[in-house]
């Protein structure tokens, strides 16, 4: 079974709007928001947040594209993973 | 449970510094039940099995891409060994089987099919010696077939005959394919102890054991070997053998986690998990960086083995422990042409065919992408064949041969194949003749290690 929450993880150069500006294109597609941490990483701004969503039958490669073009917009580096890549790769 | 944000950025940075991928899926498909006295029954029995069981594959994968944000590169097919499904065809030309098996290729967009195969190791039936004579042809005029032909087990030894006629099916192929650089002998390999699950290509098969259809999953990284090895200050060989085990652990979960989805997906057994350090011409992408960043000046000098031997074990004890499905095979591959640090090595005189022979003892195949010289002999070519297949024989484990007997080429010369394939410095082989050995036939028979019933 495949989890139906996401890894959304935004690096790149801080600047003002970043947060809005991921989570209004989250609240866009019904993505929530359940944790969310940021962090400076070897001078880059590093935010990574746990999302999911409630439905079946999420489009999550037109979600992927919206948060790219967002990325894009704020000159950052954005990725949506689904958390098992992450949950089998560190924790057994 | 949670995952630490500095783990998260561990895979990202994995991803997209370090070149870590799902290197294969590759699809095993049974054509035992497209045997046909007709050939061109059977070519379309085949082509008709292939594209409705693989039509979904590469859709499929490109979605596990998109969902784990693991990049999945190439997309691939193996089958029955051709020479058991056409032998009952009875025909000495096989090449439309070759064209067949392209044309799926084309069709459902898959990157290589393996399984234009024969295994001979003990003998050959007459749908093998058909299968045999066509590689050249059948490699030279399609794109993306693959070819290996087993000529040696540990259980029935050497098959010296076929080991014999596969140095003159190489030269042949090199020859009819020689505008490319003797690309047609990129994908043929010749193989002791062949394994049938295995995805990797050239010598990825659908062995007579496996189920109808499967899904075999090659996963890499030495690039993210090369960077935690790199990232030690001053280890010891254990700390380095530990952190090979802990790097390999972590790309084997996360290779099994999309094999498993994948396989669900298309409703296919789920097969092997294949953790094999498969270099690519990528910067730090090299099996030669690691065995440098443990302390050599260059791969291949004295040292080089016992390195070798460290990373392959470790390798394999961190896969192991992941995945109950780890198989394939699993380990460190050297093929020169693929790997940068190696190309290096041999065109700085640190890396002979010699000491890449005494490596392959003690890693997961074999003398893998060697271009030799072109005016190669066909018996010097089956005897690097035959030593190579006799350490695989002895200890009881695979060993291959892709070797390029480029023509034109000489020592020194260098040939661009592109792509996966990279770049390949001529090497020397030894000018002293073999003929009178290789002349000789019949077979080296089992060794004492066959004999454990």
């Amino acid at each position: 079974m495949v989890s139906n929450r996401f890894i959304i993880t935004a690096i790149g150069v801080d600047k003002v709007g970043i947060v809005a500006g991921i989570t209004q294109k989250m609240a866009d597609y019904n993505v929530g928001i359940i944790d969310i941490s940021q962090t400076i990483m070897e001078d880059m701004f590093t935010m990574i947040m746990l999302a999911g969503v409630e439905e079946d039958n999420f489009d999550l490669s037109s979600f992927q594209k919206a948060m790219s073009e967002t990325g894009k917009m704020l000159d950052l580096d954005i990725r949506v993973q689904n958390e098992d890549t992450f949950r089998f790769m560190h924790r057994i | 449970m949670r995952v630490h944000p500095k783990e998260i950025l561990e895979t990202i940075k994995m991803v997209s510094n370090e070149n870590l991928d799902i290197r294969t899926v590759t699809m095993g498909i049974s054509l035992r039940d497209c045997c046909n006295p007709d050939i061109d029954a059977f070519n379309n029995n085949i082509y008709e099995k292939m594209t409705t069981h693989a039509q979904d594959l590469v859709s499929t994968a490109e979605e596990m891409q998109s969902l784990y944000g693991i990049p999945v590169i190439n997309k691939r097919l193996s089958v029955t060994p051709i020479s058991i499904v056409a032998e009952s065809c009875g025909e000495d030309d096989l090449t439309s089987v070759a064209e067949t098996l392209d044309r799926v290729a084309k069709d459902v967009d898959v990157d290589f099919i393996g399984g234009f195969s024969a295994l001979v190791h003990k003998g050959m039936t007459r749908g093998d010696a058909a299968l045999i004579n066509s590689i050249p042809k059948s490699l030279s005029g399609t794109k993306k077939v693959c070819s290996s032909v087993n000529v040696a087990t540990t259980k029935a030894g050497i098959n010296m005959d076929a080991v014999a006629q596969m140095g003159h099916i190489i030269k042949k192929t090199a020859d009819m394919s020689k505008d490319d650089g003797g690309i047609g002998c990129a994908k043929l390999v010749v193989f002791a102890n062949a394994p049938e699950d295995n995805p990797f290509m050239a010598g990825a098969f659908h062995g007579v054991g496996e189920p109808e259809v499967s899904i075999n999953v090659g996963v890499s990284g030495p690039g993210v070997v090369n960077s935690a090895v790199r990232a030690l200050n001053d280890p010891s060989l254990g700390d380095i053998s530990e952190s090979i085990k802990k790097t390999s652990f972590k790309i084997t979960r996360m290779g099994e986690v999309i094999g498993k989805e994948v396989a669900k997906r298309l409703g296919a057994q789920f097969g092997v998990l294949d953790l094999s350090l498969a270099p690519t011409p990528a910067v730090g992408d090299s099996v030669a960086a690691i065995l440098e960043a443990m302390g050599l000046e260059s791969c291949g000098t004295h040292g080089t083995t016992a390195a070798l031997a460290l990373l392959n074990d470790a390798v394999k004890k961190g896969g192991s422990m992941a995945s109950s499905s780890v198989g394939g095979l699993s380990g460190a591959f050297i093929p020169v042409s693929e790997d940068a640090d190696m190309i290096r090595a041999v065109q700085r005189g640190s890396l002979s065919l010699d000491k890449l022979e005494a490596m392959t003892s003690v890693c997961s195949v074999g003398l893998d992408m060697i271009a030799v010289p072109g005016e190669t002999s066909a018996s010097t070519i089956s005897a690097i064949i035959a030593d190579e297949m006799a350490i695989g024989m002895i200890n009881r484990k695979t060993t291959a041969v892709r070797l390029i007997p480029v023509p034109g080429k000489d020592i020194g010369d260098v040939v661009e194949y592109g792509g996966l394939l990279g770049t390949a410095p001529v090497m020397a082989v030894n000018n002293f003749s073999s003929e009178q050995f290789i002349l000789r036939g019949g077979r080296i028979p089992a060794p004492i290690q066959a004999l454990t019933n």
